[in-house]
């Protein structure tokens, strides 16, 4: 399938005339009339002739498209403002909320010539790790259809393994964007926080929310990051930080590089099945010259607590906009996980609670910020697994507080901190369950890791793998 | 039983920047039609964040030097939380526990009023009640949303309705001297709330409750007030019981406070440090480049017009009252007409305090036309003043007999009669020869 | 504020309150036991030593990040454009059920 290559030789064919982008949204949408319906990854699809009309208009203009996205088909998850497109996070309250203004990071792709095909399913507001918690009804992991695409951001990331489209736009708070990345055997970058610009994302927790690139491979998450992120004034957060050709510097070796492996992350509560992918990964890492050692992590246990404070918290004060005045319904429409949040960060931030609360996961939040600080000061990465579970049956984490919880074990930690974090496939479970693992870098270090995850990507073909759903009937 | 006042003041003043506080839409939103500024910012809509305007920054910086407060080296926002139709985001991005400016005072002839804190924060929409469809409702325009608002809070340091007056014009003053503000309190870019509870004289611990009282638009409905709750708190006092914490509101009306339905548990704001905007620190060299830039205050301009152009004390007092009456003298008496007509500052001082009441729409070049024209020495024909003034000492017996008595008075009236026939006389040539024929008589 | 303080119904009522959440009461008693798992959970926290640690509100390490105090009209919207989402309107006017009360 077209679809199938990679973005840069797409790109080349677009350019060369061997590929219309109409044949590539063409093929798109024979995918998505063929298969979305057991997926449920949509909440909406842009229609077809719409989508082909631009395609038509970038192939007639190819040539004075710089960019290697221009007639590449991507998706968003909901929770990013697209002016003229219903954008609804999920949540019944924006069920009819059309965006008089879009995100930047949608402008910047529009320019760039990319094509909007989709808005995305996910867990309403970003609170969870399913996509179970959506009022669109959950979406189906196509490699088992009875098991979740993960979350929060399950929609894009199962779009992306079922061939709907080339890559996706996420957004990662506490690992929605890694999770389900791991879970549908695609990649996906948390970038640095600042990094790329939040304006016109909905916000779920404001010091933690980021938002970045999903595709099947690294490389490909290499060239939506290039076009999108960059300082923006209209987010007082963005980093000013000049943003690297990071397709250009994706070839460096792996040769000295230090990887550490935390003790923690491998503990009792991580799937055998996992701990035995993430262990065959370090081996590739080794045989391409970089050393890999064995660390403490000590504050781990700690970070579940500090996100389920902070989080809520930061939450509970975003979600206070939506009072059904200017836009959206009734507060009264929040599902049950969404006003679980709501009321356990109102009770985090309020007289009497925050210093116990609030003020306190900020300090520990600091103390994680030294404890990472002195590792990456050490070495070029951390290696861990993305989740402690292989993806679950629909309703074992919704229905589970403590569970869903648990279930963010491994990647709330980068957010509290702010660093980046590249997830890739590393293999897969004896039922043909895949398994991610994630590579965690210094502030503004997504560069070294797009090399070492290309360099791994190189070595393996877990990510060439498919879901037998593609190539059904 | 003799009670003493015990009152602070809370009030806002809304800067007159060009833009809002955290976004680019226009600050200016008096009598605009309904929500057309807004953007996605100030409209609270998914997915918007906020800039600080760095104007609204130094705007307060600079009050907070005039006033005499300290500055902070380390400042911040802070998200303060609650539901009101008007507040778009369900928090008001204001500052909590580092705001801009700390203490400060403003002198006045009852005492000194210190000020305790100085900050910033963004303005809500407006609110208007209305019917539609025969249904009660309230109407909304976001246009004032997120204009740039400065929060002035004193200490309880006022003791009498005049004292708050004063302080509140001195305010009023400074603020409009420096140029931040129109604070003008019928369009509501100056609002205020007062506090008060009272005491018995001699007690110096705080009293155990204290009454804001809202809907105040003017200085003269806050004295006002401020003797309605005076006195309705001693009456509840003499009785017995002490007067209820709560919030009341200024009836023009009923010239009365009236009670506005009481919250039942206080408000929990929730703050927290607002993550969207870094925090703000100021090196000394940037405090010292507001203060260098500052413009003058009431009183060193005072000094200045007294000391350049010779006027007395009582003179620029009355100038200095409203800086559009000061701004008009300056730029008058430095204007070619009255600088090449030889005039005085005094001269001009006297006719702008005496005969300028619409100092606010008065151009220079008017103004200065009219003095000199006023001025203007006509030489007179000694016959004709002769005969003139032949005519009205003979007209006139009885004045001519009181001044030689000693009546100045009659002398004054004679000149007036005189005057009538040779308005452009030259007054003091005038006088002289009258007083020479009088003397004579 | 430790495991062995469960929130109470009332609790749970006045948080709704201030998060302006409606609740019937069978939403109230589930959220009653399930926000108090969350915080018992949460309050692990407090076995951290964290006395002489200064809070972390912003991770960017940025400051003073202002903007020129200009009128911006890309972004200003036509009062059509500030009323589309809204249920109900009048005369260029968002429109809610009468307030009573001053905040």
């Amino acid at each position: 399938m077209l679809i199938d290559l990679p973005i840069s030789e797409l790109s080349e064919k677009l350019r060369s005339k061997t590929v219309t982008s109409v044949d590539i949204i063409s093929e798109c949408y024979d995918q998505i009339e063929a298969h979305e319906s057991k997926l449920n990854s949509f909440i909406t699809l842009v229609d077809r002739e719409t989508a082909i009309a631009k395609a038509k208009a970038i192939d007639e203009t190819i040539a004075t498209h710089a960019s290697p996205l221009a007639g590449i088909p991507y998706v968003m998850k909901d929770a990013y403002l697209t002016r003229g497109v219903r954008t609804t996070a999920a949540s019944k309250i924006l069920d009819s909320f059309i965006p008089p203004y879009s995100a930047t990071v949608h402008r910047k792709l529009e320019e760039a010539g990319a094509i909007l095909i989709g808005k995305m399913n996910m867990d309403a507001w970003g609170h969870g790790a399913s996509t179970e918690n959506t009022d669109y009804g959950p979406t189906k992991n196509p490699w088992d259809q009875e098991r979740s695409a993960g979350g929060s951001g399950g929609g894009p990331a199962a779009a992306i393994a079922a061939r709907f489209c080339s890559f996706g736009i996420g957004e990662d708070t506490g690992g929605s964007i890694r999770n389900p990345a791991a879970w549908n055997n695609i990649s996906a970058m948390k970038v640095t926080y600042g990094r790329v610009s939040r304006y016109g994302a909905i916000a779920y927790a404001s010091s933690l929310d980021t938002m970045g690139p999903t595709a099947k491979t690294a490389q490909d998450c290499a060239y939506v990051l290039e076009t999108i992120a960059g300082v923006d004034p209209y987010d007082a957060t963005s980093s000013p930080k000049p943003v690297p050709p990071y397709t250009k510097e994706i070839g460096a070796s792996s040769k000295g590089k230090k990887i550490a492996l935390p003790s923690e992350f491998f503990g009792d509560a991580l799937d055998p099945e996992i701990k035995a992918a993430i262990m065959e990964a370090r081996e590739v890492f080794e045989s391409a010259g970089a050393e890999v050692t064995e660390v403490s992590l000590p504050l781990l246990e700690y970070g579940v607590p500090v996100y389920y404070i902070l989080a809520p918290s930061e939450t509970s004060s975003n979600l206070s906009r939506y009072d059904g005045v200017r836009y959206g319904g009734k507060r009264s429409l929040f599902t049950k996980e969404n006003k679980r949040r709501i009321m356990t960060g109102t009770y985090a931030l309020s007289s009497g609670y925050y210093d116990a609360y609030y003020k306190k996961a900020q300090k520990v939040r600091s103390l994680f910020i030294s404890e990472y600080t002195k590792l990456l000061s050490q070495y070029d990465a951390i290696l861990s697994p993305v989740t402690p579970i292989m993806p679950s049956k629909f309703g074992e984490l919704l229905d589970d507080p403590m569970k869903n919880m648990m279930a963010d074990l491994y990647t709330v930690t980068v957010n509290i901190v702010g660093l980046p974090s590249l997830s890739l496939p590393c293999g897969f479970g004896k039922t043909n369950l895949p398994i991610g693992m994630q590579l965690v870098g210094n502030m503004f270090s997504e560069s070294t890791l797009f090399a070492l995850g290309h360099t791994y990507q190189q070595k393996t073909d877990w990510h060439t793998r498919q879901p037998t759903l593609v190539s059904s009937k | 039983m003799n009670y003493e006042p015990v009152i602070g003041l809370e009030i806002h003043v809304e800067l007159k920047t060009k833009s809002g506080m955290f976004c680019g839409c226009p600050a200016d939103h008096f009598g605009k039609t309904p929500n057309t500024g807004t953007c996605p910012v100030c409209l609270g809509l998914p997915g918007a964040l906020p800039i600080p305007n760095k104007k609204a920054v130094e705007w307060t910086i600079m009050l907070g030097l005039a006033l005499g407060s300290t500055v902070s080296e380390v400042s911040k926002f802070d998200r303060k939380h609650y539901f009101y139709p008007d507040l778009p985001k369900g928090y008001q991005i204001s500052q909590y526990d580092q705001p801009l400016c700390r203490g400060g005072k403003i002198e006045t002839s009852q005492g000194t009023v210190r000020i305790h804190r100085v900050h910033l924060e963004e303005d809500t929409g407006k609110l208007q009640h209305a019917m539609v469809d025969g249904k009660k409702v309230t109407l909304v325009d976001f246009n004032r949303s997120g204009v740039p608002l400065v929060e002035i809070v004193t200490e309880a340091d006022i003791h009498s309705a005049d004292q708050a007056k004063e302080f509140l014009k001195k305010l009023h003053q400074i603020v409009r001297y420096l140029g931040i503000s129109d604070a003008d309190m019928e369009k509501g870019s100056m609002r205020l709330e007062p506090n008060i509870s009272i005491r018995k004289v001699g007690e110096t611990a705080l009293p155990p409750y204290k009454v804001e009282v809202k809907n105040i638009n003017s200085f003269r409905f806050a004295a006002m007030a401020i003797e309605y709750e005076i006195k309705r708190h001693a009456t509840i006092l003499e009785s017995g019981s002490i007067p209820a914490q709560e919030t009341r509101g200024w009836d023009e009306a009923k010239n009365a406070t009236v009670s506005q339905r009481s919250k039942e548990e206080a408000a929990d704001y929730r703050y927290f440090p607002e993550p969207d905007i870094p925090p703000l620190r100021f090196t000394r060299g940037y405090i010292e480049g507001i203060r260098q830039s500052m413009p003058l205050l009431p009183d060193e301009r005072k000094q200045k017009i007294v000391k350049e152009f010779g006027l007395n004390e009582q003179q620029a007092t009355v100038l200095i009252d409203d800086e559009r009456k000061l701004n008009l003298f300056e730029s008058t008496v430095l204007s070619n007409a009255v600088v090449s007509a030889g005039i005085s500052g005094a001269t001009v001082a006297n006719w702008i305090i005496n005969k300028v009441a619409d100092y606010g729409v008065a151009t220079t070049q008017q103004v200065a036309a009219d003095i000199v024209e006023s001025q203007k020495i006509t030489v007179i024909d000694e016959s004709e003043l002769q005969n003139v003034l032949a005519t009205v000492i003979s007209s006139n017996d009885k004045a001519v007999a009181d001044y030689k008595k000693g009546k100045q008075q009659s002398l004054m009236f004679l000149m007036g009669q005189v005057k009538r026939q040779i308005p452009k006389g030259n007054t003091q040539q005038i006088l002289d020869a009258l007083k020479a024929a009088l003397d004579t008589q | 504020m430790t495991k062995s303080d469960p929130l109470t119904t009332n609790d749970i009522d006045k948080i709704a309150r201030l998060a302006n959440l409606p609740l019937n009461e069978a939403q109230a008693r589930e959220l009653t036991e399930q926000v108090g798992v969350t915080v018992s959970y949460v309050s692990e926290l407090q076995t951290l030593a964290t006395d002489n640690v200064t809070e972390t509100s912003q991770v960017t390490g940025m400051e003073n990040v202002l903007r020129e105090d200009e009128i911006d009209t890309t972004r200003m919207f036509s009062q059509e454009e500030a009323l589309s989402n809204a249920k109900r309107t009048h005369n260029g006017f968002f429109v809610v059920d009468r307030v009573l009360e001053e905040k």
